[in-house]
């Protein structure tokens, strides 16, 4: 009897939540709430209340996703490091950028974005040789550059919020705000979302699927920095002047890149279905398996579902704020409607009708169409109050 | 009314049809898509343009076609909202019939459940253990407290069963999102005009196409106190009040009386060093008999002022009457002298020019004009007020033009620009007015006012000897006639007239000789005119000109070559004005975003508590055998089963490993 006793408070080990952390875990806590302090000490003068808020969530979702996750720390504290140096070597102005070697060529925030533009095409290329060659190795590579390319494209952001700063303490801002910072923040958002699932399902088959289409990204930002010149700081239009700026485009960006990876999932959903009726050790049936890929699938719908509420709910809010209504049945706001009822039908279907697999997957990969739609293709062919962003 | 039995039966049946159609997940579904759709077009087809623009675009059948199918307003044609009724009532239905479900489901711990039916659940495990009975279920109690479950006992004669449960959020998470949705499409609809709608129906609403002020606007386009949602925008100038603000209504408008007066104090805009607008804030005064002094405060973008339930916005700005001064010079008249001229940006003036009647209409004054700028090392320039007017004839045509007050740099000269077109779909063509020395466009007029002096230029073509020096010999007298026709005509039509009319009349072997020869005679009596005036102004030319005055006068005769195509007898100079702005309010009043904010509320917690809340059970059965106490531990969750599954493998290996090892 008391074998019982013991052996159950073995396997329940009731410690206490704080002391189940590690060594490591308190480290982080400590590093981001100081880093929180750092922020607030000098820059407090340029925030308002409601920026001190998303500071102060920003510290606690630090905290929590680098425990949850531990390469984030990582990630995190390499951004930081390489902003705050590059950010250092700024001294005398933005002209710095030519002349500074580290700035010419790593980290200033134009070149920070095409060393990550590099890496993810670099990346895509690995998860295809490890895809097709089955390599251990090359798998691992492309995930080390994944995570490089994630955090050149941060350290760029970073660095190009305090270049905005040098163009003029007015002008300056967070890079969320048009088509060229958001399309850098998709790739981000993204990547991190894929690397999460790669290390949850412990399975890089995905990768080429998924990074096939950062590439994509990634090529559109090339075409329209060279093309159209879109790098350039900007400064904002008086109605983008908001802290709600910091929080809806984000939000919104989650829900992007979580609609992406479900038609990467389903598209990889199709090739594995397909080699099913195949021989059983073709390279295809590395993927995983139809029944975790149609989780997959509907796990980041759902993620995506959420964040786009909570970012549409958010635009709402801000609408009301700047142009005087919650809801003006503006072209961008009609299609992030359009996008929502389409994925809330999906979500229906498969719940409350039970459906799975091919039809689903589908349909997953049109929501990708009519959601790029949304995201790219209002700015290009419809205008509205919206256009912040036109090609 | 006591119905018969059969009937009451039958109207029963026919509702409980009607409610299972309405609250069917196929109408859902159907309902959503249609939305969408319905969006779409809206979005494809601009929406509220003048019908005017419409019929231009689709043709008189499609504009009725179109008009008839509400397109122009879709997202408040009668059939839009009657999908979002349609989904309002399938969603509060299916709340109706699956919240009580959900409700006794949160509570319910399933204790009466059979062994047999557990035992179909596909994460299910049985064991043997010898450990006494109160230890088992101490157990047991103990890892699903651990897991987070909460659990109930109960007792049976010949079992024990302990039933747990997680993740009752979800069920909650149901009722909350499907009854924000009812939430937001209801008050969206009383914010929305479904209300004007129904009045314009039963014709106690008309909206006006009229320009007239507010107070002008008759009763049956006016919306009183009584209005509960609006939403308007009005341009207040500084120093002035408004009481009333303007509805965008179908192709016209409607005006909204206001409880209060809005007095607009100061507007200003700031600036980015580049130029672009860096804010627009207004200092307002509220006047209102219910409070004891007026109250003031400024409003910017993304801060406005909420006041007795409405919100005042800033929306945009207009001029609001700025005072000009200018000088109108007749163009191409003798000895022609500015005339002063006062104007207030908003009005029509009558203008005479050369005894012919003229409207003026003085549409805008802008401070700032920036352009991109020449010099690499500036992004923008700043390149001074401009003024924007129509000129009227009395046959009513138009032409609008765009004169910069101040001259601007083109390649080194300095220009008064004036731009013309005829419609606003159109661009600006610019008129290039060079700038004398005296910093104005005096010259210019005086140079043009001269050629059109028949009674000079007569004088100066015969002294020009034109017949001995460069003209094969005739007749003088019928050649200087015609040198005078010659310069009448680029008077008309610049030099490119003068070179179609020789094309015309000139046979075509010797056409390109006869040409240039013409035109090096008009350009010497050009010159010579040239010289005269300048010499009438004081200069001396005896010495050639500088490059100046010689760039002067070639850009004077293209300027003078283009007055056909500019066509006003006119070029209005602006020479000083007082600024007066306008402040460009929206006001909302929208009672129904005390349901759509909490909806919105609603809508994010439900929808994260159905994701991530899934509501998960698990049982353990404790039964008497032969062999020992028998164990059966079953887990079931209504969503994301594969994550489930393998949580349950990790509890029941602790039930293993504590019980069995
Ligand atoms: C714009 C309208 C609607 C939205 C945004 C919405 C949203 C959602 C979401 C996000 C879920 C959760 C899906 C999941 O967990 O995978 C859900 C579930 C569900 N919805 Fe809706 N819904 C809407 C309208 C309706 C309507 C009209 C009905 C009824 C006909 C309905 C019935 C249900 C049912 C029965 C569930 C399953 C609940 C469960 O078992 O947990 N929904 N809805």
């Amino acid at each position: 009897m008391n074998n019982t006793k013991t052996a159950l408070e073995l396997e329940l080990d009731k410690k206490p939540f704080w002391k189940k952390l590690s060594l490591f875990d308190a480290a982080w806590a400590v590093i981001v709430v100081l880093a929180g302090f750092y922020t607030y000490a000098n820059y407090a003068a340029l925030m308002d209340g409601y920026e001190i808020i998303i500071l102060i969530s920003t510290v606690i979702s630090l905290i929590l996703s680098g425990w949850a996750w531990k390469p984030v720390r990582v990630m995190v504290l390499t951004v930081a490091g390489l902003s705050l140096f590059a950010i250092s070597r700024y001294t005398t102005g933005l002209m710095d950028a030519e002349t500074d070697f580290f700035l010419r060529f790593l980290f200033s925030s134009q070149s920070g974005i095409m060393w990550m533009s590099a890496l993810y095409v670099l990346a895509t290329l690995a998860y295809l040789v490890a895809f097709v060659a089955r390599s251990e190795f090359t798998g691992a590579l492309a995930t080390a550059l994944t995570w490089s390319a994630t955090t050149m494209g941060l350290t760029g952001l970073m660095v190009r919020w305090r270049e905005s700063y040098l163009v003029g303490v007015d002008v300056g801002h967070i890079p969320v705000s048009n088509l060229y910072e958001v399309f850098i923040l998709f790739s981000i958002i993204t990547a991190l979302l894929y690397l999460f699932y790669e290390r949850k399902y412990q399975t890089r088959a995905l990768g080429v699927f998924v990074l096939f289409i950062i590439s994509g990204a990634v090529a559109f930002l090339l075409w329209y920095a060279f093309e159209r010149d879109a790098a350039d700081i900007q400064p904002l239009v008086p109605a983008l002047k908001s802290y709600w700026m910091k929080i809806h485009v984000p939000a919104n960006f989650v829900g992007y890149g979580a609609f992406a990876l479900a038609a990467m999932v389903a598209v990889a959903y199709f090739a594995r279905a397909r080699a099913e009726r195949g021989p059983a050790d073709g390279v295809l049936m590395t993927l995983p398996s139809l029944e975790v890929l149609d989780d997959l699938m509907y796990k980041s719908i759902a993620l995506g579902f959420a964040f786009f509420t909570l970012a549409t709910v958010l635009g709402a809010l801000w609408a009301a704020e700047a142009w005087g209504g919650y809801w003006s049945w503006d072209p961008k706001e009609t299609w992030a409607l359009i996008v929502w009822l389409n994925y809330a039908a999906w979500l229906h279907m498969r719940l409350t009708k039970g459906w799975r697999g091919k039809p689903m997957a589908a349909w997953a990969i049109i929501g990708l169409f009519v959601t790029l739609f949304a995201f790219l293709g209002v700015n290009m062919f419809l205008s509205g109050l919206h256009s912040y962003g036109e090609l | 009314m006591d119905l018969p039995k059969e009937t009451t039966s039958k109207l029963a049946k026919k509702i409980t049809i009607w409610v299972r159609f309405l609250g069917s997940m196929n109408l859902a579904i159907t309902l959503l898509l249609a939305l969408s759709i319905a969006s779409v077009v809206g979005t494809v087809l601009q929406q509220n343009q003048g019908y005017t623009d419409y019929i231009i675009k689709f043709g008189p059948f499609w504009f009725e076609a179109f008009k008839l199918m509400g397109l122009y307003d879709v997202y408040s044609s009668s059939w839009f909202l009657f999908i979002l009724l349609c989904l309002v009532s399938s969603t509060t239905v299916c709340i109706y019939r699956t919240a009580p479900v959900m409700l006794r489901g949160m509570r319910d711990y399933r204790q009466n459940v059979q062994l047999r039916t557990l035992q179909q659940y596909p994460d299910c495990t049985k064991w043997v253990v010898q450990q006494p009975v109160g230890d088992v279920r101490n157990v047991a109690q103990s890892i699903l407290s651990h897991h987070g479950f909460s659990a109930r006992f109960k007792e049976e004669k010949d079992h024990q069963l302990i039933s747990g449960m997680k993740g009752r959020g979800s069920r909650l998470g149901y009722i909350l999102a499907h009854l924000a949705i009812v939430f937001i499409c209801v008050g969206g609809l009383i914010d929305g005009n479904a209300i004007l709608k129904a009045r314009e129906l039963m014709g106690l609403l008309e909206p006006e196409h009229r320009n007239l002020p507010a107070n002008k606007v008759p009763a049956i386009s006016r919306l009183g106190l009584d209005n509960m949602a609006f939403r308007g925008s009005v341009s207040v100038p500084e120093g002035s009040q408004t009481d009333a603000l303007f509805i965008n209504y179908k192709d016209g408008y409607l005006v909204q009386n206001l409880p209060f007066t809005i007095e607009v104090k100061d507007f200003r805009i700031e600036h980015y060093d580049s130029g672009q607008p860096k804010s627009f804030e207004s200092d307002l005064l509220i006047h209102d008999a219910r409070l004891a002094a007026p109250m003031t405060q400024t409003i910017s973008v993304n801060h406005p002022l909420i006041y007795d339930g409405h919100a005042i916005y800033q929306a945009s700005f207009a001029d609001g009457g700025s005072e000009l001064e200018l000088r109108a010079w007749p163009l191409g008249v003798v000895n022609s002298k500015a005339a002063k001229l006062q104007s207030i940006v908003g009005e029509v003036a009558p203008l005479v020019v050369s005894e012919q009647q003229w409207s003026l209409e003085m549409d805008d004054f802008r401070l700032f004009n920036i352009m991109p700028s020449e010099d690499p090392a500036k992004k923008f320039n700043n390149v001074g007020p401009s003024v924007t007017f129509k000129l009227r004839s009395k046959t009513g045509e138009a032409r609008e033009y765009f004169n910069y007050m101040l001259p601007i740099d083109r390649d080194g000269h300095l220009y008064y620009l004036s731009g013309v077109r005829e419609s606003p779909a159109d661009d600006f063509r610019y008129l290039y007015i060079p700038m004398d020395d005296e910093g104005g466009v005096g010259r210019f007029v005086t140079f043009l006012g001269f050629l059109n002096d028949t009674e000079k230029m007569q004088k100066l073509i015969t002294k020009l000897k034109l017949t001995e020096n460069v003209l094969p010999a005739k007749e003088a007298g019928q050649v200087n006639e015609a040198m005078l026709k010659l310069v009448q005509l680029f008077l008309k039509s610049g030099f490119e007239g003068v070179e179609a009319q020789l094309k015309k009349n000139v046979p075509l072997d010797d056409q390109q000789p006869v040409i240039t020869l013409y035109i090096q005679v008009l350009q010497k009596i050009l010159a010579a005119a040239y010289m005269d005036v300048l010499t009438a102004q004081g200069h001396d030319v005896s010495q050639g000109l500088d490059p100046g005055k010689a760039g002067f006068f070639t850009a004077a005769t293209v300027a003078i070559g283009a007055l056909e195509r500019y066509g006003s007898p006119v070029y209005l100079q602006l020479d000083s004005f007082t600024h007066r702005q306008a402040s460009g309010l929206q006001i909302a009043k929208a009672p129904g975003k005390n349901l759509v904010y909490p909806g919105c509320a609603m809508l994010i917690v439900g929808i994260f508590l159905m994701f991530y809340a899934p509501q998960k059970r698990l049982w353990v059965w404790l039964q008497k055998t032969d062999k020992g106490l028998e164990l059966t531990l079953v887990g079931q969750s209504s969503k994301n089963k594969m994550d489930f599954s393998k949580q349950y493998q990790d509890i029941s290996a602790q039930f293993e490993r504590v019980l069995i090892s």
